[in-house]
C-alpha cells in the first residue's frame, strides 16, 4: 500500500512539472487530467473512495473538458511563442517556490491537538459499517444542510454569470 | 499513517501550482495552475480526514463545487477577453498595470 502511495504521488509530482512546463496549452491540460487521476489513487489509499469517485467525475470529466473546449473554441491549439518568463522572472519563481515549499513543509510540525485525533483505521471502520457513500452523506445532508442549499445557489449564480460574460450580445 | 507523507505530496503540489502561475504568461495555463492549488488543498483536506473525522471529506465537496463554478466564470472571462484583444496572454493584457 506503501509503495502504491509513493508511485502515485511521484506520478502526481512529475504530471504537475509537466503541465506547468509544456509549451501548448492542450498538452498541459492533459497532464492536468494525470494529475487528477493519481490524485484519485491517493484519496482511495487514505479512505476516501466516493471523494475518489467524484474527483474522476467532477475534475477529470467535466472541468478538465471544459478547458479543453474553450483550448478549441479559441483555436489555441497551435503553438504559438513560448509564454514562460524570462530569466529573472524563473529565478523569482525558484526562490518563492523554495520558500514556500519549506513554510508549508515546517506548518507539518504542528502537533494536532490530541484531544480531537480519532484513533487509527476510524474512517475506513465506519466506511465497512455504515457504506462508503452514507458516511459522507449524513454529515452532508444533516451537519452541512444550508451550506449544500447555498452551493445550489452559487452555481445557478455561476451559470447565469458565464453565460452573461461569454455571450455575444445579450 | 500516511498523513505526514500525504501532506509533503499537496506542499510540493501547491508549490507547483504557485509556480506556474508565476512562470506563465497564458491566461489558460494560470487557470490550471489555480485547479492545481485547488487540489493540493482537496488532498490536505483528505489527509486530515482520517484524523480529525469526516468533515473533511465533506468539506472537499464544497472546493470541488467552488472549483466548477469558478472554472465555469473563469473561462467565460476568458472567451470574453479573448473576444476584445484576440490573445489570452497576460503580457498584452496590462491596463491595470502601473
Amino acid at each position: 500500500m506503501l509503495v502504491l502511495f509513493w508511485v502515485a504521488s511521484l506520478a502526481v509530482i512529475a504530471s504537475a512539472i509537466l503541465c506547468i512546463t509544456r509549451r501548448s496549452p492542450v498538452a498541459s491540460a492533459l497532464w492536468l487530467v494525470s494529475v487528477l487521476f493519481h490524485l484519485s489513487v491517493l484519496y482511495v489509499l487514505l479512505d476516501a473512495q466516493f471523494i475518489a469517485a467524484v474527483q474522476i467525475l467532477v475534475y477529470a470529466g467535466a472541468i478538465m473538458v471544459l478547458f479543453l473546449f474553450v483550448i478549441m473554441l479559441l483555436n489555441l491549439g497551435r503553438l504559438g511563442p513560448p509564454d514562460m518568463r524570462g530569466v529573472r522572472g524563473k529565478l523569482i519563481t525558484a526562490a518563492a517556490g523554495f520558500i514556500l515549499v519549506g513554510e508549508l513543509v515546517a506548518l507539518r510540525r504542528v502537533a494536532l491537538t490530541s484531544g480531537f485525533v480519532l484513533e487509527e483505521g476510524t474512517i475506513a471502520r465506519l466506511a465497512e459499517e455504515q457504506g462508503v457513500v452514507q458516511v459522507i452523506a449524513r454529515p452532508l445532508f444533516e451537519q452541512y444542510l444550508i451550506p449544500f442549499e447555498i452551493a445550489s445557489v452559487m452555481l445557478l449564480a455561476a451559470v447565469v454569470g458565464a453565460v452573461v460574460l461569454a455571450k455575444r450580445k445579450l | 499513517m500516511l498523513l505526514g507523507p500525504a501532506l509533503t505530496v499537496s506542499a510540493i503540489l501547491f508549490t507547483l501550482g504557485v509556480a506556474g502561475v508565476m512562470l506563465r504568461r497564458n491566461a489558460i495555463v494560470i487557470f490550471m495552475c489555480i485547479e492545481l492549488m485547488l487540489n493540493a488543498v482537496n488532498l490536505t483536506f483528505v489527509a486530515l480526514a482520517q484524523q480529525l473525522g469526516l468533515d473533511g471529506q465533506v468539506f472537499v465537496f464544497f472546493v470541488m463545487t467552488v472549483a466548477a463554478a469558478e472554472a465555469a466564470v473563469g473561462l467565460a472571462i476568458i472567451i470574453a477577453l479573448y473576444r476584445h484583444r484576440d490573445t489570452v496572454n497576460l503580457e498584452n493584457i496590462n491596463l491595470l498595470r502601473g
